[in-house]
C-alpha cells in the first residue's frame, strides 16, 4: 500500500493551551480511519493542522510525498487532500445547484481557463450526476440556507468531493444530526466514498458509526493520541475504554451494530 | 441565452443610438458622451459590488486616466484610441499595484482605502503646478486614426467613438462576469474559506475584480476628458466625484452590464436640468432621489425595468 499521509511530531499551542502535541500518523490509500475522542481531545486541531487551516507549533505533514505545512488551504486542496467542516461551509444564499457547480468551475479550471463560462452542459450533467451520488438531486433548487442540517451536510461534504480528492478529512459529519438520520446519512456518504476509492478519515462520536464503517481507529485525549490501532482491537484498549468511551454520550454498543 | 439576449439588446441600442447620433440636438449629445463615462466608472463599481465591495474612491482611477489624456496631449499625443486605451490601461495598472494592498481589506475598509488614495491624488493635482493646480489643465479635440474632424463633427465621430468603446466594455464585462472567475461573487462575499478550500485564492479573486474596475474607471475618465475637452482636481479627483458614482451605482442597480450606463443617462438628465433653476435645488433632487431609490426600488432602475417588460429572469 502506497503511503499518502505522514504526520510527525505536530504540535499545536495556543497560549498556555497545548490543544495537540507529538502527533504522528501514517495513511496507505484506500484507507478508512475514525478519528475519536472526548470533547476538547485535540480532533478538530489535529484536522485543521494538516488541512491548512491552523499552522501548527511544530512538526512536519507529508501528503504525496509533499511537505504541506505552511501551504495555504487552496495549494493543499489542489494537491488532492480536502475537508469538509464541523459546520458546513457552503455558499447560503445559493441552490444547492450552484454551490457545487462553482465548486466544479474551479476544480476544472484554472489559470486563464478561469474566463471560460461557468456553466455549460457537459458541466451541468456533472454536477447533476455529483448530486445523485450524494442523493441530494431534490434539493438541487434549493436554496442552502432552506436546507435541513442534514442535507446540508452532505452538499458540504459533495462540494468537498468534486476534485476526487486522493485524502478526505471530515470533521464530524454527523453532529448535529438526529440518531434517526445519521445511520442514513452516513452509509450515504460512505457509498459515494467507496465508488471513488477515496481515503478518509473522519471525526465521530458515535461508535456505532465508527464500528460499522472504518477499520482502523485514532483515539485523541487531551491532545495526543493514546492509541491507534484496528477498530475492534481499539474498541477494547484500556486506555480508550478510559479516557474516551467512558467520557463519551454514546458508550452503549448496541447488540445489533 | 440570456446571455445573447443581452448582447443582443446592447448591440441593437448601440446601432440605434449610432444612428441618431446624426441627428439629436449638441446637448443632447454631450449628455450621452458624459452618460458613456460615468457609466464606465458605475460598471466597475458594479463589478465590484455583485461580490458585496463597494469603493467610495473611484475617482481616483478616474482622474489619473483624465489627467493621462491631457499629459499624453502635452507629449504630443492627439489620436482618441492611443489617448483612451493608454490612460484606461494607466488606471489598470494603478489599480494592479494598489490591489497588493487593497484585496487584504473588506467592507468599509476596503471602501476607504481607495478613497484614501483618491484624496491623495487630489492633493497632487491641486498643488501641482505643472498640472495646472486647481485649474487642471485644457485637452486637445482628439484625432481619430488621422481623421481631424471640427465643430459638429467633431462631437458627432466622439460620440460614435465612444459607443464603440462602451461596446467593446460592456461585451468584456459581460463574457467576464459569466465565466467561473466572474461568478466567484456571491460565493466570496458569503464564505470565503469554502472558496480556498475549493481551491482557489480570494484576494486573488478580489484583486482581480478590483484591476477590471479600475480599468473601466479608466475608460471613463479618458473619455470624460475627451468629451469635455479639459480636467481639473475638483470635478475628477475630489471625493464628491466618487460620491456620484456611487450614487449612479445605486440609481442603476446590478442586475445587468447595461443598467450603469441607463442609470448615468438618468443621472445626467437630472442633473442637467436641475442645474438650470440653480445649485441646491441639484442636491435636494439628488438627496431625494437617493432616498427614493434605497426605500422603494433597491435593486436600481433596472428592476424596475425588468418588471416593466415583465421578465423574471434576472440577467445576470
Ligand atoms: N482557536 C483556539 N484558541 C484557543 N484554544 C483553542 C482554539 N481552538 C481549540 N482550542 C483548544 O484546544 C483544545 C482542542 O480543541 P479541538 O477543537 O481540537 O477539540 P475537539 O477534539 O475537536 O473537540 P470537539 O469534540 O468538542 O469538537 C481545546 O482545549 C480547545 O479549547
Ligand atoms: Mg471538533
Amino acid at each position: 500500500m502506497t503511503t499518502i499521509l505522514e504526520v510527525n511530531g505536530l504540535e499545536k499551542r495556543f497560549g498556555g493551551v497545548v490543544a495537540a502535541q507529538n502527533i504522528g500518523v501514517t495513511v496507505s490509500a484506500g484507507e478508512t480511519i475514525g478519528i475519536i475522542g472526548a470533547n476538547g481531545a485535540g480532533k478538530t486541531t489535529f484536522v485543521n493542522m494538516v488541512t491548512g487551516h491552523l499552522p501548527p507549533s511544530a512538526g512536519t505533514v507529508k501528503f504525496l510525498g509533499t511537505n504541506i505545512v505552511g501551504l495555504p488551504p487552496r495549494r493543499i486542496t489542489e494537491l488532492g487532500l480536502c475537508r469538509s467542516f464541523q459546520v458546513p461551509q457552503v455558499f447560503l444564499s445559493e441552490s444547492v445547484f450552484d454551490n457545487v457547480l462553482m465548486a466544479y468551475g474551479i476544480a476544472e479550471e484554472s489559470g486563464f481557463s478561469m474566463l471560460r463560462p461557468l456553466r455549460n452542459k457537459e458541466r451541468d450533467a456533472r454536477v447533476r450526476k455529483h448530486l445523485a451520488s450524494y442523493q441530494i438531486a431534490e434539493h438541487e433548487e434549493t436554496a442552502a440556507s432552506a436546507l435541513s442540517q442534514g442535507i446540508r451536510k452532505l452538499l458540504d461534504i459533495a462540494m468537498a468531493t468534486v476534485r476526487k480528492p486522493q485524502l478526505l478529512m471530515l470533521d464530524e459529519p454527523t453532529s448535529g444530526i438526529s440518531v434517526e438520520e445519521k445511520f442514513d446519512l452516513m452509509d450515504i456518504i460512505m457509498a459515494a466514498l467507496r465508488e471513488e476509492q477515496t481515503t478518509v478519515m473522519f471525526i465521530e462520536h458515535d461508535m456505532e458509526i465508527v464500528q460499522r464503517h472504518v477499520a482502523r481507529v485514532l483515539a485523541f485525549s487531551q491532545g495526543e493520541i493514546i492509541c491507534d490501532a484496528p477498530t475492534a482491537k481499539a474498541m477494547v484498549d484500556p486506555k480508550v475504554v478510559e479516557f474516551v468511551l467512558g467520557q463519551e454520550y454514546h458508550v452503549g454498543i448496541r447488540s445489533d451494530a | 441565452m440570456s446571455a445573447d439576449k443581452t448582447i443582443i439588446g446592447v448591440t441593437i441600442a448601440v446601432v440605434l443610438l449610432a444612428c441618431a447620433n446624426f441627428f439629436i440636438a449638441d446637448w443632447i449629445r454631450q449628455i450621452g458622451l458624459l452618460s458613456m463615462a460615468i457609466g464606465s466608472v458605475a460598471l466597475g463599481l458594479l463589478v465590484l459590488w455583485r461580490t458585496g465591495l463597494i469603493s467610495f474612491g473611484h475617482a481616483l482611477f478616474y482622474g489619473f486616466s483624465a489627467y493621462g489624456v491631457a499629459l499624453l496631449n502635452y507629449l504630443g499625443v492627439r489620436d482618441a484610441f492611443v489617448l483612451v486605451i493608454v490612460s484606461a490601461a494607466a488606471s489598470g495598472l494603478l489599480a494592479w499595484g494598489l490591489g497588493f494592498l487593497v484585496r487584504r481589506y473588506r467592507a468599509i475598509f476596503f471602501a476607504l482605502l481607495t478613497m484614501a488614495f483618491s484624496m491623495i491624488l487630489y492633493g497632487v493635482l491641486a498643488k501641482t503646478e505643472r498640472f495646472g493646480s486647481t485649474d487642471g489643465l485644457n485637452v486637445h479635440p482628439p484625432t481619430f486614426l488621422g481623421y481631424a474632424p471640427v465643430d459638429q463633427a467633431a462631437q458627432i465621430t466622439l460620440f460614435l467613438f465612444g459607443l464603440l468603446v462602451i461596446y467593446g466594455l460592456i461585451l468584456g464585462v459581460q463574457i467576464y462576469l459569466r465565466s467561473v472567475l466572474g461568478q466567484m461573487t456571491t460565493a466570496v462575499r458569503e464564505n470565503e474559506i469554502r472558496v480556498e478550500y475549493l481551491g482557489y485564492s480570494v484576494e486573488h479573486v478580489i484583486h482581480i475584480k478590483y484591476v477590471i474596475s479600475g480599468l473601466l474607471a479608466g475608460f471613463g475618465g479618458a473619455i470624460m476628458a475627451l468629451a469635455v475637452g479639459q480636467v481639473d482636481p475638483e470635478s475628477m479627483a475630489y471625493w464628491t466625484a466618487s460620491g456620484e458614482f456611487v450614487f449612479v451605482a445605486i440609481l442603476a442597480g446590478t442586475g445587468n452590464v447595461a443598467a450603469p450606463f441607463i442609470g448615468a443617462v438618468a443621472f445626467e438628465v437630472i442633473r442637467h436640468f436641475a442645474w438650470e433653476h440653480g445649485a441646491n435645488l441639484w442636491q435636494l433632487i439628488m438627496g431625494g432621489t437617493l432616498l427614493a431609490i434605497i426605500m422603494f426600488v433597491p435593486d436600481g432602475i433596472w428592476s424596475v425595468l425588468q418588471r416593466l417588460v415583465g421578465k423574471k429572469d434576472g440577467v445576470k
